[in-house]
């Protein structure tokens, strides 16, 4: 679902013109792989591996590969359909600076569901 | 599109109300058995637009629902501007029977969904004989704060957004679009702080789990429906009130959030009318 997430935001023009005042970049931990997600001006402008030390970023998404598998089916089960479906059920770590994430939730929250219109391919 | 008026009248009214002036919107559609709606945190009367535009109801039941204090068009008490907005459960008590008493309403029937489903439950065990059945939404004896309640009111947060947005994955799957994003307007509509001031009762001072009990359904018939996908009163929440409560009935609303009303108004008439029908059905219901 990773390689496909630019993609699936970036073609949004609803979700980028919402996203248009965010420029951040926030630490995804998809349990398997740890990735950096780099955004501009709502756009998505990379997704790297975040490097073992001393990563950069504003803010961290943390929850295990099996949570991320359930939460991007394109149905998603009750309880898996929302990031704070899965904080209340205590399966997703929000952590660090956490100002643009909620300044901008609709956005982020637009984001992380993106992957769900690839159709569940991994 | 022809131009039609609703059938919903809406007013203003004046009443002393928690030892204070206050000025409250109300509005109402139908005739018959009164049923006073309560509307959720940090939202409105708007809520129940789909039940009081709906003869199946509004033939039998005067639907009455009216925003509190501080929600949609009802104003704060003079004097806001220096307090912080908390909901008690000792006020929204007390404001749901003064408000019944100056309406006139003799034994409604009482409905609210989410901190309007919890007061529900408080008002079954402390005034059963004050209504004919009592229906909780999306009801439960108490939530375990799941986020940082002060990103709902700050200054460099836009409340509007904010609270929308932490309450947009509450909406069912199955919610019609223009349902879903009604129903999130009202919360982008909410004044500052006042979901936030809701959310007191809803997360601390209504926590019911000591005495729910000790509610008594033969004095007053208890409904609880509760959405598939509603994850802040989930349905096990749901659940455990009714296996503490004998008596008390369940409906598991398939498809259907925390704010079944209004975000899937149709829907959740199909599985509100044969409540309805029991209540009439009740002795002395008519």
């Amino acid at each position: 679902m990773i390689e496909g997430l630019a993609e699936s935001v970036n073609r949004d023009a609803a979700l980028v013109r919402r996203g248009r005042y965010v420029d951040t970049t926030f630490l995804l931990d998809l349990g398997e792989s740890v990735h950096l997600v780099r955004i501009v001006a709502g756009r998505i402008m990379a997704v790297t591996p975040a490097p073992p030390l001393m990563p950069e970023f504003s803010f961290a998404l943390r929850a295990s590969r099996e949570t991320w598998v359930r939460f991007w089916q394109p149905k998603p089960a009750p309880g898996y359909t929302d990031l704070f479906a899965l904080q209340r059920r205590r399966l997703l770590r929000i952590e660090g600076d956490l100002h643009p994430f909620m300044a901008n939730l609709f956005y982020f929250k637009g984001v992380l569901a993106a992957p769900r219109a690839l159709g569940g391919r991994r | 599109m022809n131009p039609q008026f609703e059938p919903i009248a809406g007013r203003y009214l004046q009443l002393e109300l928690l030892g204070r002036p206050h000025r409250l919107y109300v509005e109402e559609a139908g005739q018959g058995i009164p049923l006073l709606c309560m509307h959720t945190a940090g939202s409105d009367t708007r809520q129940y637009r789909g039940l009081m535009n709906d003869r199946r109801i509004t033939d039998a039941y005067r639907v009455i629902a009216f925003d509190m204090p501080w929600h949609g068009k009802s104003s704060p008490p003079a004097g806001w501007q220096d307090e912080e907005y908390r909901l008690t459960a000792r006020d929204y008590v007390t404001m749901i029977l003064t408000v019944s008493d100056a309406l006139k309403l003799e034994r409604p029937v009482a409905m609210g969904c989410s901190i309007g489903g919890r007061v529900m439950l408080h008002l079954a065990l402390e005034h059963p004989e004050r209504f004919r059945a009592i229906i909780g939404l999306q009801a439960s004896a108490h939530t375990e704060p799941y986020y940082d309640l002060d990103w709902l009111h700050r200054p460099d947060v836009h409340g509007g957004e904010v609270c929308a947005g932490v309450i947009s994955g509450l909406v069912g799957p199955e919610a019609p679009p223009a349902e879903r994003w009604e129903t999130l307007w009202h919360y982008m509509q909410s004044g500052p702080g006042v979901f936030k001031g809701d959310l007191y009762f809803y997360k601390f001072d209504g926590d019911i789990r000591d005495r729910v009990g000790r509610i008594d359904t033969r004095r007053c018939p208890l409904f609880l429906l509760t959405g598939e996908y509603d994850y802040s009163c989930a349905p096990d929440d749901t659940r455990a009130v009714v296996e503490r409560v004998p008596g008390a009935q369940f409906t598991l609303m398939q498809g259907l959030g925390h704010f079944p009303m209004s975000e899937h108004p149709a829907r959740f008439i199909e599985f509100l009318l044969p409540v309805l029908e029991k209540i009439r059905a009740l002795p002395g219901g008519r």
